[in-house]
């Protein structure tokens, strides 16, 4: 069979599946993805359905604030009807030594510099905001109102279905087992399916980008580490906004379904492809949680599960061509805030695979950076 | 049965979900019980699918054409009965 492609994305997350659209709405021709599984099965669907523009770079604020700016309106911008579960409550991040609140209010600058309606908050207000917060120790805390929670699920599905009416092939139960390249350029992608002839791949693989990159020889510093979550039984409404601390490293949210969806991030997490849940997750999540959000002890959990956050060195995307193999395109690297940033993300790669002008200035996330020592690290991550 | 009345049938009690949207779904392109499980939240509740996942692998069975052995279940993931948070959080402590 005669199997070719202009561009194959590897990848059937929110990224992959955002970039293919772009690229096939771009004029890219014919586009073919890739996925191991199925669609939303890897890091996207497994993450806490968070989105906020609340962060401490400026390209971490211009990605999530033009990704916000499309998730409000995306049935409408790809033309499909599928709900996408948007719920704008806001985000509460809490401060509790002097240096927190001191770098909180340094990103608040950049942030209102940049637009995004931000602001700093009393424990006395944010109590406001979250009635069951328990406000000992508090110095206060940063809230915008705009951030929110949205299901990943239905946002993937919506970018592969408007995708696929933009012609692209959706191809899932196809894990990548080789890419081809001649001469310094890409040739083909290689499953167990058969070999597709392209001159272009894009990595949207998430922890398993460094892998993909190694079958041509780009070394990517791009890393997978387990992070656990939970959810509870569902309830009545009762908290609009995201509760998350950096000092406890958890984060916590109500979805629009009732249930509580919440995480820890733990500092010594080894670099693995573990997604195994853990018993020491339940006891360390709770107890944390309660010391903040002491009603939320009645809750019922009902299932643990960890997916793989894919770590760059300074916590930032790497997009666009890496290394010296012609037509070897890189969206990888979101280090646990990929879902929130994919709408702009997918368009931005797409432009640049394109060589058409960028929606957003990001040379900053290009793959180079590392070696120059361009470092900006994201304070803000859990 | 009439078709009607079989559209009502609830598979999923937990989520209240119903056989219609159980096809609907299938027709969609959701060809394993993961994946029907995303896009309605079927099995997601407290129970952890053990009622509804058994019925929703017959649907698919008879979607797909394949033998029933052949359609896998989803992950069954802890805690296996649900649990509070404070007994969580206490747990060790009440050895």
């Amino acid at each position: 069979m005669n199997d070719t492609a202009d561009v194959v994305v590897i990848g059937g997350g929110i990224v992959g599946c955002a970039t293919a659209y772009n690229l096939a709405r771009l004029g890219a021709g014919k586009v073919v993805l890739l996925e191991r599984d199925y669609l939303a099965s890897g890091a996207t669907g497994r993450c806490g359905a968070g989105m906020r523009m609340q962060w401490g770079t400026e390209t971490n604020c211009l990605l999530s604030r033009e990704s916000t700016r499309m998730l409000e309106q995306l049935p409408e911008l790809l033309d499909v009807d599928i709900d996408i579960e948007l719920k704008q409550g806001g985000y509460l991040l809490l401060a509790y030594t002097e240096k927190m609140a001191a770098q909180f209010k340094k990103n608040l600058q950049l942030q209102n510099s940049l637009g995004i309606p931000s602001r700093w908050v009393t424990p006395a207000e944010a109590k406001e905001i979250v009635p069951h917060l328990n406000t000992a120790g508090l110095l206060g805390a940063t809230f915008c109102a705009k951030d929110g929670h949205c299901n990943p699920f239905k946002a993937t599905a919506a970018y592969a279905k408007a995708a696929e009416r933009h012609g692209v092939e959706i191809r899932t139960n196809s894990e990548v087992t080789g890419i081809e390249a001649e001469c310094c350029r890409i040739t083909g992608v290689k499953t167990r399916w058969g070999t597709i002839s392209t001159p272009r791949v894009v990595v949207a693989a998430g922890g398993y980008s460094k892998q993909l990159g190694r079958m041509v020889g780009v070394e990517l510093p791009i890393y997978p580490e387990r992070h656990e979550i939970l959810v509870t039984e569902p309830v009545e409404p009762m908290q609009d906004s995201m509760v998350m601390s950096f000092h406890h490293n958890l984060y916590c949210q109500q979805s629009p379904h009732g249930s509580f969806i919440m995480g820890i991030g733990h500092p010594d997490e080894p670099e693995s492809f573990n997604t195994e849940s853990s018993w020491q997750f339940l006891g360390e999540m709770a107890r944390r949680l309660i010391e903040i959000l002491p009603p939320l002890a009645g809750l019922n959990v009902v299932r643990q599960w960890a997916g793989l956050y894919d770590m760059s060195p300074d916590r930032q995307p790497i997009l666009g061509p890496a290394g010296d193999v012609e037509g070897f395109h890189v969206a990888a690297g979101f280090s646990g805030h990929g879902f929130m940033i994919a709408p702009i993300t997918g368009q931005i790669v797409a432009e640049k695979l394109l060589g058409l002008k960028t929606a957003l200035p990001v040379e900053l996330l290009d793959a180079g950076r590392f070696a120059r020592g361009d470092l900006f690290v994201e304070p803000s991550v859990v | 049965m009439s078709e009607q009345l079989e559209d009502d049938i609830i598979i999923c009690r937990c989520e209240d979900i119903k056989l219609s949207e159980i096809r609907q779904s299938i027709a969609d392109g959701n060809l394993s019980t993961e994946e029907i499980k995303r896009s309605c939240r079927c099995g997601m509740g407290p129970c952890q699918g053990r009622t509804c996942m058994p019925l929703v692998a017959q649907e698919l069975a008879k979607a797909t054409g394949k033998p029933l052995a052949e359609i896998s279940l989803p992950t069954f993931r802890q805690p296996v009965a649900a649990i509070s948070l404070g007994a969580l959080a206490g747990g060790e402590r009440h050895e």
